[in-house]
C-alpha cells in the first residue's frame, strides 16, 4: 500500500466522525434511530485505523508519512518573502497507535452508551457530540503542525464543553462545562503565544520545519531562553488539557457529564492530548523546560493522589486518580523517559476507561448512586463489572502481569535514572510515594464498593449486572490491561515490541549547552539509539531497584487498604481524627477552588463591575457633562444675548427715545423762546471764552 | 467589465429604491418592503458580479492603475477663483483589497437588515426610505477615492441614522439619537479640517499642465504632490501634520469606537431597533478603521510608524476594557454592544502591527465582526420580539424551549468567543500573529490575549443564564424560529463557518493590497520625513 493511500485513509478516518456529527445533528428529529449511523461510522473508522496501523508498522516502521497543503497564502510579503500557512497530516508510529486507541475507546464508549444513555431526551444529540469529539481528537493526533493542533485542541474544548454540560438543566453541570472551557483557555493562551513565538521566528507552524531550524542553530529571537520560554508556554496548553496543577481544577468537576463521557474524554483520550502535545514538541524542549515539566508533573501526581485518598464519590476518586496518572506521564516526559510516557498513556487509556465504564455500570445498577459509602458487596451482583474493575485496579496499582506494571515501572525507573544523573532526587521520591498512595486509594475504592456487606440494602436488592452492550466494552478493556499485548516477558517492557521497535525516543534538536547531558544529540551516528548511552546505563541501573521499590510500596498500599477497609484492623476514622487538619485539607481538595475564587474569579467580577460603573459614570459622565456644559454655556450666552447684547440694542433705542423726549420740550415753535435761548447761549459763550 | 458603472450602481441602486418607495402610497406596506428587499438584493448580486471579475493581483492603495472598476470624471469645476485658481472635485470611485471586503459586507448586512425590518410597523414608508438612503451612504464611503466625495457620503449616513434611531428606537431614543449624531459630527469636524488642510497642501497637475489643488486621495499619498509651504506638507518645516493626524484619528476613533470615545455606542445600540443595530455594528463601526487604513496610513506613513505602539495600546485597552465592561452588563443587548468594543480592539491591534499578517487579520476581523455581531444582534432581536425584555437574568432554560434558536446562538457565541472553525478565530489569530510578530507591539499583544479568556467568560456566562438551567414557567409558550428568522440567520451562519474553514476566500481578495500597503508605508516613511528629504 502506498504512502498516499495511507494518507487518504487517515483523512477519511478523520472526517468520518464529522460526517456522523453533522448528519445526526441535522436530521435527529426525523430519524430517532440515527444514533446507529454514528455507531456504524465509528465501527468503520476503527477498522480503517487498524488497517492504517498494521500497514504503518509493517511497511513503514521507521518512516514518517507527511502530506500537507497550503491553507492561507500571504504571497510575497514585504521583508519576509513568501509566507504561507500549511495544514497537513503526519503519520508516524505514535500517531498511528494513538488513532487506534482513540477510535477503539470511542467505539466502545459509543456501544456502551447505547444502553447507558437509553431514554435520555437528547439521546441522538449525545451521539452527535461524541462524533465531533472523536473528530477533534483525531485531528490533534494526526496533524503535522502546531496551528492545526491548536485548532483541533479548541474543538476538543468545545466538545468537552458540550458533553460535560450535556445535562444542562442541572446548574452544577452547566457550571462545570463553563469552568472546563474557561480554565482550559488559560492554558491555551500560553499555548497560543508559544506557537506565535515560533511562528515569528520561523514563519511556519510545521513541527519538522521548526525542528530543522532549531537543529541548524537558529533559535527564536536568537536565544535559548526564548526556546525555553516557547517550550514552557506550549506546555501550558498541556497543563490545561491534561489537568496539571495549577489548572487541574476543571477535571473533577467535569464528572458532572455522563459517565461514558468521563471514560472517553476525561480519562482516556482528551486529557491525554496534553501529554501527546508534549511528546510532539519533546525534541525542542531545553533542559530548563524539561525540569519545569517534570516538577509540574510530579507535583500534580502528588496533589491529586493525596486528594484521592479521602474522596467518597466513586467518580471523584477516579477523576483524581486520572489527574495523578496524567501527572506521571507529564513527569515522565520531563525526565526524558519519552517512550514510557507514551506507553503509559496507552495502557492508562485502557485501564482507566475500563474503570470509568465500570463505575458507570455500578452507578447504573445502583440507580444513579455515586457515593461509595452507600455501596458494598456488589461483587456478587455485578461479577463482570467487578472482575474487569479489579484487573484495571491491579493495573493502575502496578501489580505484575498487568500493563500498568510495565509502563509505570518504566516511568519510575526513568525518574530514578533522572535523579541519579541530575541530582533531582525529589522527583523519584514523589514518584514512588504516589505509587504507594495509588495502590491504597484504588483498593480502598474496590473494597468499599464491591466487598463486605451492602450498606444500602434497598439499592443493593435492585442492583443487577449490566446488559451485554455495557459489559462487553468492560471485558475488552480489561483484557487489554494484561501484559501480553505489549511484551512477551511480564517483567520487562524493553523486551516488548511497543518499547523496543514501535516507539522510539526522538533525538533532541536543542543545542547541547542548553539540553540535558543525557539527551541524545541530533548527530547521525546516534540514529536508532533509543536513549543516550548515559541514560540507557542509568535506566539499566535503575530498573531493578525501581521495580522492587515500586512492588514493595504498591504491596504496602494494598495491604494498608485491606487492613483498614476489609479486615478493619486499623480504623481510618481514628487516623483522620488524629490529623483532622490534614484530613480536611485532603477532603476539600487543598482548598484550591476556594483560593481561585478568592484571588481570580471574585476580583475579576468586582473589577468588571467597577469598570462598568466607571464607564457609565465617569467616561459617559464626561460626555454628558460636556453636553451639559455646552448647554449651560449656550444658556448663558442666551442670557447674555437677551440681556446684554440685545439689551444694549434696546438701551440704545430707549436712550435715543429718552433724549428725544427730553429735548423735544424745548422745541416749542415760539420765536420768543428761541431768541431768549440764543441770548443766554451767547452770554454763556462769552463767559467761557473770555480771558478772565 | 470595462465601462460598466458597477460601483455607481452599487451605490445608487438604494437611492433609486428610495425614490420608488417615496412614490408609493403609504398603505402599500408589502410593496414597500419588497422594493427595499429587491434594491438590497440587487446590491448583493452586483457585489457577487464584482467579485467574479475581481483581479486578485491588483494592489490598489496608492496607484490609480491598479484600482479596479474605476469611474472618474469631473464633478465640480469652478475656474478663475482669484488666488484659489481652479477648484475641481472629481467623482472618483474604485475598489481594491481594502474596500472590496467592506463592499461585500455592506451589501450582505443591508440585505439581512432588510429582512430583519419586516415587522417594523410605525411609519413604514419613511423608515424604508431612510434605510435605503443610509445604505447609499455606507456604500459610497467604501468606494470613494476622492476625499470630498468620501466626506459627502460620510455625512450622508448621519441624517438617516439619526432619524432611524430617534423615531423607531426604544424608550430613550431621543437621547441616544442626539448623542450619536453630535458625537459623530464632532468627529467629522476634525476630519473636515484635515481634509481642507490636505487640499491646500497638495497639487495635482492637470492634462493642460496647470497645477491645481486636489481632493484626490491618491494624490495626497504621493509626497511629490505636496507644495513647499502647505500647512500639512512634509516640506514645510512648520507643518501641522502631527496635530492633523491626531485630529483625523480622533474623528475615526469615535466611529470605531475607540476608548474613551465609545460611550455613544451602548446607548445607540440599546435604543436602536434591531435592524439598525445590525447596520450600526455590522457596517458603520468599520468605517473608522477603514478610514485609518485608507487615509491615515498612506497619507501620514511617518506618523503612523511613530505611533504604532500607541495604536496598539488603545487596541489593547479596547479589548480588555470592553470585555470587562461586557461581563458586568445585565442587558443582553448592552453586553453585545460592549463585546463589539472589545472585538474592534483586535482590529486596532492588528493594524498597529503594520505587518501583512496583522493588517490582513484586521481587515478580515472587520468583515467577521460584521457578520458575527450582526448575527448576535439579530439573536437579541428574536428573543426581544417574543418577550419584550432583554434582561439576562429574566431567562433560563430556553435551550429546551427553542432548540433551533439555541443552535444558532451557539454558533454565533462560539464564533464570538473565537472558536477555530469559525471565521472570527482566523482573524483574531492573524491579528496576534502579526502583532506578536512585531517587536514594538509584542508585549501589548501578549497582554491582549487576555481578551480571549475574558471573551469566553462573559459569553459562556450569558449563554448559561439565558439558555441553560430550567425554563421559567412564563416562557413555556415561546415559539422557535420562523421562516423569516431562518432566512436572516442561516446565511450569516454559513458565511461564518465557511470563512472559518476556507479563509483564503476572503484573505486572497485583500492580500495583495495589504502587501502593497505595508510596503508603501515603510517605503514612504522617509519620504515624508523632513530629515529624509
Amino acid at each position: 500500500m502506498s504512502e498516499s493511500i495511507l494518507v487518504t485513509l487517515s483523512i477519511v478516518i478523520l472526517f468520518l466522525p464529522l460526517l456522523g456529527f453533522t448528519t445526526v445533528l441535522l436530521f435527529n428529529k426525523k430519524f430517532p434511530k440515527l444514533y446507529l449511523f454514528e455507531v456504524g461510522i465509528l465501527i468503520g473508522a476503527f477498522l480503517l485505523s487498524i488497517v492504517v496501523l498494521i500497514v504503518k508498522l509493517s511497511s513503514y516502521l521507521d518512516t514518517e508519512i507527511v502530506s500537507s497543503f497550503t491553507w492561507i497564502d500571504f504571497g510575497d510579503v514585504p521583508f519576509l518573502g513568501r509566507v504561507s500557512v500549511e495544514l497537513g497530516v503526519k503519520i508516524d508510529n505514535v500517531a498511528a497507535i494513538m488513532v487506534v486507541v482513540v477510535n477503539l475507546i470511542s467505539l466502545l464508549v459509543h456501544v456502551y452508551s447505547i444502553e447507558y444513555m437509553r431514554g435520555d431526551k437528547r439521546y441522538n444529540r449525545y451521539f452527535a457530540y461524541l462524533g465531533i469529539f472523536t473528530f477533534s481528537m483525531l485531528g490533534i493526533v494526526i496533524t503535522h503542525n502546531l496551528l492545526m493542533m491548536y485548532i483541533f485542541w479548541e474543538l476538543v474544548g468545545l466538545s468537552s464543553y458540550l458533553l460535560i454540560g450535556f445535562w444542562y438543566e442541572k446548574k452544577s453541570a452547566a457550571d462545570a462545562g463553563k469552568k472546563a472551557f474557561i480554565v482550559n483557555r488559560v492554558g491555551d493562551i500560553g499555548f497560543f503565544i508559544g506557537i506565535l513565538i515560533l511562528f515569528t521566528s520561523y514563519n511556519t507552524f510545521t513541527f519538522d520545519t521548526i525542528f530543522e531550524q532549531i537543529a541548524a542553530g537558529n533559535l527564536p529571537f536568537g536565544s535559548s531562553a526564548w526556546l525555553t520560554a516557547a517550550g514552557i508556554l506550549i506546555f501550558m496548553g498541556a497543563v490545561g488539557k491534561s489537568a496539571q496543577f495549577p489548572l487541574h481544577v476543571w477535571l473533577p468537576d467535569a464528572m458532572e457529564g455522563p459517565t461514558p463521557v468521563s471514560a472517553l474524554i476525561h480519562a482516556a483520550t482528551m486529557v491525554a492530548a496534553g501529554v501527546y502535545l508534549i511528546a510532539r514538541i519533546f525534541v525542542m524542549l531545553t533542559a530548563d523546560a524539561m525540569l519545569v515539566i517534570a516538577i509540574v508533573g510530579a507535583f500534580t501526581a502528588f496533589i491529586a493522589a493525596t486528594i484521592a485518598l479521602t474522596q467518597n464519590d466513586i467518580k471523584k476518586v477516579l477523576a483524581y486518580s486520572t489527574v495523578s496518572q496524567l501527572g506521571y506521564m507529564v513527569m515522565s516526559l520531563g525526565v526524558g523517559a519519552y517512550a514510557f510516557a507514551f506507553f503509559h498513556l496507552v495502557t492508562h487509556a485502557f485501564f482507566k476507561a475500563c474503570l470509568f465504564l465500570g463505575s458507570g455500570s455500578v452507578i447504573h445498577a445502583m440507580h444513579h448512586e455515586q457515593d461509595i459509602r452507600n455501596m458494598g458487596g456488589l461483587r456478587k451482583k455485578l461479577p463482570i463489572t467487578y472482575a474487569s474493575f479489579l484487573i484495571s485496579t491491579l493495573a493502575i496499582s502496578g501489580v505484575p502481569l498487568t500493563s500498568g506494571f510495565l509502563s509505570k515501572d518504566g516511568i519510575l525507573a526513568g525518574t530514578y535514572a533522572f535523579g541519579s544523573l541530575t541530582g533531582h532526587w525529589l522527583i523519584p521520591v514523589i514518584g514512588f510515594g504516589v505509587a504507594l498512595m495509588t495502590a491504597f486509594y484504588m483498593f480502598r475504592l474496590v473494597i468499599i464498593t464491591f466487598h463486605g456487606q451492602p450498606r444500602d440494602q434497598h439499592k443493593y436488592d435492585h442492583a443487577h449486572e449490566s446488559p451485554f452492550v455495557m459489559a462487553m466494552p468492560l471485558v475488552v478493556l480489561g483484557v487489554l490491561s494484561v501484559f501480553i499485548w505489549y511484551t512477551p516477558l511480564p517483567h520487562s517492557p524493553d523486551a516488548g515490541w511497543f518499547i523496543s521497535s514501535w516507539v522510539k525516543t526522538p533525538h533532541t534538536v536543542v543545542p547541547a549547552e542548553s539540553s540535558f547531558e543525557f539527551m541524545v544529540g541530533g548527530a547521525a551516528e546516534n540514529a536508532g539509539i533509543i536513549h543516550s548511552e548515559m541514560y540507557t546505563e542509568a535506566m539499566h541501573h535503575a530498573h531493578y531497584p525501581a521495580m522492587f521499590l515500586s512492588l514493595i510500596l504498591g504491596g504496602l498500599g494494598i495491604l494498608l487498604a485491606y487492613s483498614m477497609y476489609q479486615w478493619k484492623k486499623i480504623d481510618p476514622d481514628k487516623i483522620a481524627g488524629k490529623v483532622p487538619g490534614l484530613y480536611k485539607f485532603s477532603l476539600n481538595k487543598w482548598y484550591i477552588d476556594e483560593l481561585y475564587d478568592a484571588i481570580f474569579i471574585n476580583p475579576t467580577v468586582t473589577l468588571s463591575r467597577a469598570l462598568a460603573w466607571f464607564d457609565n459614570t465617569i467616561i459617559d459622565g464626561i460626555v454628558n457633562g460636556s453636553a451639559s456644559l455646552t448647554r449651560f454655556i449656550s444658556a448663558l450666552s442666551g442670557l447674555f444675548d437677551t440681556y446684554i447684547v440685545d439689551g444694549l440694542v434696546n438701551f440704545t433705542a430707549f436712550f435715543s427715545g429718552f433724549i428725544g423726549i427730553t429735548f423735544k420740550k424745548i422745541q416749542t415753535g415760539k420765536v420768543q423762546t428761541y431768541i431768549v435761548l440764543v441770548v443766554f447761549s451767547v452770554i454763556l459763550l462769552i463767559f467761557i471764552v473770555s480771558p478772565f | 467589465m470595462n465601462g460598466f458603472p458597477i460601483l455607481t450602481l452599487l451605490t445608487f441602486i438604494p437611492v433609486l429604491g428610495m425614490v420608488l418607495v417615496l412614490l408609493m402610497p403609504k398603505d402599500k406596506e408589502r410593496e414597500i418592503k419588497i422594493t427595499t428587499l429587491i434594491a438590497t438584493g440587487i446590491q448583493v448580486v452586483l457585489s457577487a458580479v464584482l467579485l467574479m471579475s475581481y483581479d486578485y493581483n491588483a494592489g490598489g492603495i496608492f496607484e490609480e492603475s491598479s484600482f479596479q472598476f474605476i469611474e472618474k470624471f469631473r464633478w465640480i469645476e469652478i475656474t478663475g477663483l482669484s488666488w484659489l485658481g481652479t477648484v475641481k472635485i472629481d467623482y472618483f470611485l474604485g475598489v481594491d483589497g481594502l474596500s472590496t471586503p467592506m463592499v461585500l459586507l455592506t451589501s450582505i448586512v443591508a440585505f439581512i437588515a432588510t429582512l430583519s425590518s419586516w415587522n417594523i410597523s410605525k411609519s413604514l414608508k419613511g423608515y424604508f426610505a431612510l434605510f435605503l438612503l443610509l445604505d447609499t451612504g455606507m456604500m459610497g464611503v467604501f468606494v470613494s477615492l476622492d476625499f470630498f466625495l468620501f466626506y459627502v457620503f460620510w455625512e450622508l449616513m448621519l441624517l438617516p441614522m439619526y432619524f432611524l434611531i430617534g423615531i423607531w428606537g426604544g424608550t430613550r431614543k431621543e437621547y441616544a439619537a442626539i448623542k450619536f449624531f453630535i458625537y459623530t459630527l464632532f468627529g467629522s469636524v476634525f476630519m473636515l479640517l484635515v481634509m481642507i488642510g490636505l487640499y491646500f497642501s497638495t497639487q495635482e497637475t492637470l492634462a493642460d499642465g496647470s497645477a491645481v489643488f486636489t481632493f484626490n486621495m491618491l494624490s495626497m499619498m504621493d509626497p511629490a504632490n505636496y507644495t513647499a509651504d502647505g500647512i500639512l506638507s512634509p516640506f514645510n518645516p512648520g507643518n501641522l501634520r502631527f496635530i492633523a493626524y491626531i485630529a483625523l484619528f480622533v474623528g475615526f476613533a469615535i466611529k470605531i469606537p475607540m476608548f474613551p470615545f465609545h460611550t455613544w455606542l451602548p446607548d445607540a445600540h440599546v435604543e436602536a431597533p434591531t435592524p439598525i443595530s445590525v447596520i450600526l455594528a455590522g457596517v458603520l463601526l468599520k468605517m473608522g478603521t477603514y478610514g485609518i487604513l485608507r487615509i491615515s496610513y498612506p497619507m501620514f506613513p511617518e506618523i503612523t510608524k511613530d505611533l504604532m505602539w500607541y495604536i496598539a495600546l488603545f487596541g489593547m485597552i479596547n479589548i480588555i476594557y470592553g470585555a470587562l465592561c461586557a461581563m458586568a452588563q445585565k442587558d443582553f443587548k448592552k453586553l453585545i454592544a460592549y463585546s463589539s468594543i472589545s472585538h474592534m480592539g483586535y482590529v486596532l491591534l492588528g493594524m498597529a502591527s503594520l505587518s501583512t499578517t496583522g493588517i490582513n487579520g484586521a481587515i478580515f476581523q472587520m468583515f467577521n465582526h460584521g457578520t458575527i455581531t450582526s448575527m448576535l444582534f439579530l439573536i437579541v432581536g428574536v428573543i426581544y420580539d417574543r418577550t419584550h425584555t432583554r434582561g439576562l437574568d429574566d431567562f433560563g432554560g430556553l435551550a429546551n424551549q427553542m432548540p433551533v434558536y439555541t443552535g444558532f446562538v451557539t454558533v454565533a457565541f462560539f464564533a464570538a468567543i473565537g472558536l477555530p472553525g469559525m471565521s472570527g478565530w482566523v482573524s483574531e489569530a492573524l491579528v496576534f500573529v502579526g502583532s506578536i510578530g512585531e517587536e514594538i507591539t509584542r508585549i501589548l499583544a501578549m497582554i491582549s490575549t487576555l481578551g480571549i479568556l475574558l471573551g469566553a467568560g462573559y459569553m459562556l456566562w450569558a449563554l448559561q443564564r439565558i439558555f441553560l438551567g430550567n425554563l421559567k414557567e412564563k416562557w413555556s409558550d415561546l415559539t422557535d424560529l420562523d421562516g423569516r428568522e431562518y432566512a436572516m440567520l442561516v446565511p450569516l451562519a454559513v458565511i461564518i463557518i465557511f470563512l472559518g474553514i476556507y479563509p483564503s476566500f476572503m484573505l486572497d481578495i485583500m492580500n495583495t493590497s495589504v502587501n502593497t500597503l505595508v510596503e508603501f508605508v515603510s517605503v514612504n516613511v522617509s519620504k515624508f520625513t523632513l530629515s529624509g528629504l
